[in-house]
């Protein structure tokens, strides 16, 4: 009778956790590996759009960034539905430019001032109207490198 | 001996998987890097007397609101526009170009050096036109100059350019390769010019 008590508790053997921190350090160190950092949290839409022309832009330290496009939807009630810029984490009109500009170009190394690039990432949709406000307003300050950020892919489609 | 217990499965070579799995992805995985078209904004200047230039020099690119192209004074699809550049750009109308290979139209532009692309748009355009037209038209002078590139030194403008920017790229190969690129760029300069948009 006790012989055969034992066999029916020995007939779920535990399943050995010994691998389970390797598992957990693998997906530590691809999502580590796999994400971007992102340094500003987009308030708009940024659907880039295509072309396949491009340069890559590999040095970080020499870029800084203008969003452009319509607030993401769960802002729309706050800021409307017009075409906005953005600057560092915050809406901005295309006046703050100059002083967002001069802001980058100080926060940067001296020798990098003359090789600093802007990247314009700007949605799709985006009317060309405030585009042109704000390339004129990048010629006023004299920051002529841009570059117009765009996903890989070919224009006709 | 109607049920038997279940052997342990040997989980000694789990981390072995693991590793793998691990190498694989870090391997494969690229970490997104940004890439767009680099253009370079014209400075703001009074220009009192404007150098004259031939109306068959320029080649007028427009955009409207609804994001139709008129291209001197046709309208044209995108599909057709980088053609079209490109046969404008190396016409050679005046013979003076010797490595042109365009049709030496009298009425289309003189040389690569004269002939002047201007883009124009709406302020309703969308950027995403915008953007195609840039490209279209960025595609037709890497187009020459990268058949130029590769006839004088066999290789495409764009490999030279990716070997000049390479970080990896020595020093001594880089002052080697700069005057061959200066020298490709003066053939087919780049001279597109983008009117402010109308209001």
């Amino acid at each position: 009778m006790s012989k055969f008590k034992k066999k029916k508790g020995s007939q779920t053997p535990e399943i050995s956790t010994a691998s389970l921190p390797d598992i957990v350090f693998m997906l530590l160190f691809f999502f580590m590996v796999a994400t971007v950092m992102r340094d500003n949290d987009l308030l708009l839409q940024n659907a880039l759009p295509k072309a396949d022309q491009v340069t890559k832009l590999e040095k970080k330290d020499r870029v800084m960034f203008i969003y452009a496009g319509k607030p993401h939807e769960r802002y729309q009630s706050r800021f409307g539905s017009g075409d906005k810029i953005q600057l560092n984490d915050r809406l901005s009109e295309v006046s703050d430019i100059r002083n967002f500009v001069l802001a980058e170009r100080a926060s940067r190394n001296p020798e990098l001032e003359k090789v600093l690039t802007t990247a314009l990432k700007v949605d799709k949709d985006t009317k060309m109207g405030i585009i042109g406000d704000v390339k004129q307003e990048l010629r006023k300050i004299e920051q002529y490198k841009v570059n117009y950020t765009t996903q890989k892919g070919s224009v006709l489609e | 001996m109607a049920k038997r217990s279940a052997p342990e499965v040997n989980a000694g070579s789990m981390a072995d998987i693991a590793f793998l799995l691990l190498i694989f992805f870090l391997v494969t995985t690229t970490i997104e890097t940004d890439q767009g078209i680099n253009r370079k904004l014209p400075p703001i200047e009074d220009v009192t007397d404007p150098p004259e230039i031939k109306m068959k020099n320029i080649f007028t690119v427009l955009v409207n609101k609804n994001d139709q192209l008129l291209v001197e004074d046709n309208v044209m699809e995108l599909s057709e526009l980088r053609e079209a550049a490109i046969a404008f750009l190396d016409n050679g109308g005046d013979g003076s170009c010797t490595y042109c290979k365009g049709e030496k139209d009298p009425a289309s532009s003189d040389n690569p050096d004269k002939a002047i692309i201007s883009l124009q748009n709406d302020a309703e355009t969308s950027y995403k036109a915008y953007i195609s037209v840039q490209n279209e038209l960025v595609a037709a002078y890497y187009f020459l100059r990268d058949r130029e590139c590769k006839a004088k030194y066999g290789k495409t403008f764009r490999e030279l350019e990716a070997m000049f920017e390479d970080p990896k790229t020595t020093e001594g190969v880089r002052l080697r390769i700069e005057p061959l690129i200066k020298d490709i760029q003066t053939m087919f300069p780049q001279k597109l010019s983008e009117a402010e948009p109308k209001k």
